[in-house]
């Protein structure tokens, strides 16, 4: 069975009562109680003004969460690699289209036409940072977290350079919402890099395994791992928070799941 | 990148179902576009819609997957023995190291354009039987094929609009190259639906007859629909006769706009490059380009920018778009296919519908087919929010 390793360069979060890292660090370590509160998703300072206006939610909390994590190092933006990995696509422009197309005037907005693929937020992220490095979007339903982890470790493992994962999901509104209750927004950026360099928070291997993923003891924090796709990461997020050396299995396709041997780098 | 065998591949289109059909019509130059009517669309356009898709039934225990596009897929893979040879596969190498990598753009979303038709007069609630996950949902068509095949390794879908079925060629070569799964299954499945049929309407982008690329006169594309798939493994030493492999994939971002090329094709020129670096060939070693030439006026001047700025005049060109339509999500795939069956057959395909090449256009645009012994060819995927991809596929 093959592993492949990575470093962290690089981590940003955004959830519900999880407004950045350093609150969500504090709760994964047990310091502070998890308290849901909706998710608070900034404008994003990326893009000029019209394109923030017009751009839905699901950009908006990938470019805060892709930003923030490149912030905390010196690599150039416009020469990363990106992954993006999603449950759905943008849930209010999918919405507005699918209302327009049941009525009788079937007008739909060019501008919510192109926001409406998969890919909108890589592409918002492309022209916002003049990357025209790789960069790829992923859907793997409830597996979405996984998907792009194990995506954004092949790709530094064939490429040799860093690449920035970017993972997140805008919920959906009625009535999609009752179909499919991911009912909170959550963005995770990591940063990797093919070596720990100065400053990076861990190192890690990762393999496709059998068995069950951990859960956490939290029930709150449980609930946001289970009903969020993205928040599939939190029990990596809590060996990180707490800066342990351990190991992580996180929930993927029901087999495999993702087993991920963590260390800090001190 | 370590070079990968085209094991067994397949494709359905307008054109028909499966490679003899597909050859046959491209070699006569035929076009599957028509002005036909697509469940209550009003538009002024023609269409490439595959016959029989709403004839397909799935086995019942698949039956939640029940939608257009997975009906697509499943017509799809009963073509060219290809279920089989995917069978036959996970009995060599185990279920679980064999990943499924398809491309999509809308994947099952006419399920919930009807659905919203059907939303409770108070509550304003979806019918109860209209199930999300099985059919609207991205990754539905990768899940069904999973399921379908038996599969049990790494999948997802990659859905970055046209380039989604050419960049899950990439996805598989790195994970296979990684050493977590010996084989892979990619492809593409794009089926039609109001959101692109009406979107693409709103950009202006639908020509009113069949589209014809290239073209003086090119007015904007016809959407077609289609399922393409191949399962890729790492080329043997001694490949057997006849194989056909993937020898490079370069893929890039546009940084310019979300739904209009760099004017002069940066991206894409950047993407076919890297594909020719990861495959260590020069640009004269390709015989004939597969464009992704979709016959929108700003579409085809930029790949024909980018495409004389790294071939010259001189190299063979068409798209096949003409004939197929833009099967969008599918179209990587299914011209990743075209181009296996240019180079098993030793034919270059002409562009259908296109009379007259715009003379501002540089490229050397096939009118007539041919026979050529080709060797390498390279295949181009562009996509909304600028993404790019450029495939080298070639004789073994």
């Amino acid at each position: 069975m093959s592993t492949l390793a990575a470093a962290i360069e690089g981590l940003a979060l955004l959830g519900p009562g999880l407004p950045d890292w350093a609150l969500a660090r504090a709760v994964l370590r047990g310091e502070r109680p998890y308290v849901h509160a909706p998710t608070a998703v900034p404008v994003p300072a990326l893009l000029p003004p019209n394109e923030r206006r017009r751009s839905g939610l699901a950009v908006k909390i990938a470019l805060a969460v892709g930003a923030a994590a490149l912030a905390q190092n010196a690599r150039d933006a416009s020469r990363i690699d990106t992954v993006f990995a999603s449950s759905a696509a943008d849930g209010d422009t999918c919405h507005a289209i699918c209302e327009q197309l049941a009525g009788s005037e079937r007008l739909i907005s060019p501008t919510r036409f192109h926001n409406s693929v998969h890919n909108a937020p890589a592409g918002y992220w492309s022209i916002a940072t003049r990357c025209m490095a790789p960069s790829t979007s992923l859907c793997g339903y409830d597996a979405s977290f996984g998907a792009g982890l194990l995506e954004a470790c092949a790709f530094l493992h064939a490429h040799g350079k860093p690449v920035l994962l970017v993972a997140y999901d805008a919920p959906y509104p009625e009535p999609l919402l009752a179909k499919r209750p991911v009912r909170d927004a959550f963005g995770l950026a990591l940063l990797l890099a093919p070596q720990a360099g100065a400053g990076a928070l861990a190192r890690f291997e990762l393999t496709l395994a059998d068995g069950a993923p951990d859960t956490l003891a939290d029930a709150g924090l449980e609930a946001l791992r289970r009903t969020v796709p993205t928040a599939r990461s939190l029990p990596l997020l809590g060996l990180l928070a707490r800066g342990e050396r351990g190991a992580a299995v996180i929930e993927y396709l029901g087999g495999p799941h993702l087993a991920l041997q963590v260390a800090p780098c001190a | 990148m370590r070079p990968l065998q085209l094991s067994s591949f397949t494709l359905t289109t307008c054109l028909g179902r499966g490679l003899a059909a597909t050859l046959h019509a491209l070699q006569g130059r035929a076009t599957g576009l028509a002005r036909r009517p697509f469940e209550t669309a009003v538009l002024d356009t023609c269409i490439g819609e595959v016959e029989g898709v709403d004839a397909v039934r799935l086995a019942p225990e698949l039956a939640p997957w029940d939608c257009r596009n997975n009906r697509l897929a499943e017509l799809g893979l009963a073509q060219d023995g290809f279920a089989d040879a995917v069978r036959a596969a996970a009995a060599r190498l185990g279920a679980a190291r064999i990943g499924v990598f398809l491309g999509t753009s809308t994947s099952g979303i006419l399920q919930t354009e009807l659905a919203y038709r059907r939303r409770h007069p108070a509550s304003g609630a979806l019918p109860p039987d209209f199930d999300y996950q099985h059919t609207h949902n991205t990754y539905s068509v990768s899940a069904f094929v999973r399921a379908r095949l038996a599969l049990a390794g790494p999948a997802w879908t990659v859905s970055t609009a046209c380039s989604s079925s050419a960049k899950v060629f990439g996805t598989a070569a790195r994970m296979i190259e990684a050493g977590l799964i010996d084989a892979a299954v990619v492809g593409g499945v794009d089926s039609l639906c109001l959101t692109t049929l009406y979107g693409f309407n709103s950009l202006e982008l639908l020509a009113r007859e069949p589209c014809r690329p290239w073209d003086r006169a090119r007015s904007g594309l016809s959407i077609g629909e289609a399922a393409a798939f191949a399962l890729l493994e790492p080329l043997p030493a001694a490949p057997a006769p006849d194989t056909i492999a993937l020898y490079g994939v370069g893929e890039s971002s546009d940084a310019h706009h979300m739904s209009s090329p760099h004017p002069e094709g940066l991206g894409a020129r950047l993407a076919m490059a890297a594909a020719l670096e990861a495959a260590a060939l020069q640009p004269a070693a390709i015989g004939y380009v597969n464009l992704h030439g979709t016959a929108t006026p700003s579409n085809d001047a930029a790949e024909d920018r980018a495409v004389t700025g790294l071939f010259g005049t001189g190299t063979p060109c068409s798209s096949t778009k003409g004939a197929t339509g833009h099967t969008l999500g599918a179209a990587g795939g299914v011209e990743a296919v075209i181009a296996a069956l240019a180079l098993r057959h030793g034919f270059i395909p002409a562009g259908a519908n296109t009379l007259e090449p715009d003379p501002a256009l540089r490229a050397h645009y096939v009118l007539q087919g041919r026979a050529a012994p080709l060797e390498r060819v390279l295949s181009n995927s562009f996509g909304f929010g600028g993404t790019n991809c450029s495939l080298v596929l070639g004789r073994a």
